[in-house]
């Protein structure tokens, strides 16, 4: 992985690291939200739910629009997909295992049939 | 192959596996059991794993590093939850430092590995949950990620062996 690809993941996770701004990006990834409107959803500040949307702004999981007096953010399906992509990055280690336990097995000296 | 499903749950971020292995559900049972064994299948080809400690037991603990192609050893650790011999066992798998303390603030996985009879061989079903999607990039971080090619050969000559 070169260097600035490492640097996307980075602030990929860590925008994904908070249950929050999973359940913020599921909304948007289903239609595009308000600001405000999210921040509605949420026992919590409007500036907390705003800092929430930056970060993942800044991961490149949401893009935000003007519209008149209100921020618009809807999800980015294709850098969503990443996490997919780590998930298969961690199946290539499963396969190896798997691969290596069929093998191992093959080699025993006493099959039992 | 003996993969023959896998499933990615983003939300919940789990791979469930499946394979299947000729071979009857204690002999798959062994590999875990013995830490020999284990250790021949854990890590990638470029960063061999050596079991230390080995207690598949209910709150038994196996440790374990891996030493990656520079020299470097990446540590961790197993505490095992329920153990139903030879069918199922879970455990947690988080980092350790190289005295096997586990590391504060390190990112643990949840897992569950079961057998079953399946066929004249053993269905193996292993359900890995990671807490975080950091922590499931620490764990890729860790240098378990075997993409190289040159480890793939490698297995493909283990497989033709």
């Amino acid at each position: 992985m070169i260097e600035e690809d490492a640097a996307k993941v980075d602030a990929l996770f860590h925008a994904l690291a908070d249950r929050t701004r999973r359940d913020i990006l599921r909304r948007v990834l289903a239609r595009e939200h308000s600001v405000s409107a999210l921040a509605a959803e949420y026992d919590m500040s409007f500036a907390a739910v705003q800092k929430h949307v930056a970060v993942l702004e800044r991961a490149g999981l949401l893009a935000k629009r003007r519209a008149g007096r209100e921020q618009l953010a809807s999800g980015d399906v294709v850098a969503v997909r990443s996490v997919a992509s780590m998930l298969a990055e961690l199946e290539q280690v499963w396969r190896g295992r798997i691969a290596r336990i069929d093998a191992l097995i093959a080699s025993d000296p006493e099959q039992e049939d | 192959m003996p993969v023959t499903d896998v499933k990615h749950d983003l939300d919940e971020l789990t791979l469930t596996i499946t394979a299947e292995f000729a071979a009857p559900v204690e002999r798959v049972w062994q590999v875990y059991a013995d830490p020999r064994q284990m250790e021949k299948i854990w890590g990638p080809p470029d960063y061999p794993a050596t079991i230390v400690d080995h207690d598949l037991t209910p709150g038994g603990r196996v440790t374990y590093f891996m030493t990656g192609p520079d020299g470097s050893k990446h540590a961790g650790y197993w505490l095992v939850g329920e153990v139903d011999e030879p069918r199922s066992f879970t455990f947690r798998d988080g980092f350790a430092d190289l005295d096997f303390n586990p590391v504060p603030d390190m990112p643990l996985s949840d897992n569950a590995y079961t057998f079953a009879a399946h066929d004249g061989g053993t269905r193996a079903v292993y359900v890995s949950r990671y807490e975080s999607a950091e922590a499931l990039q620490q764990v890729l971080d860790m240098g378990v990620v075997e993409g190289a090619s040159g480890a793939i050969s490698q297995i493909d000559v283990l497989l033709a062996a």
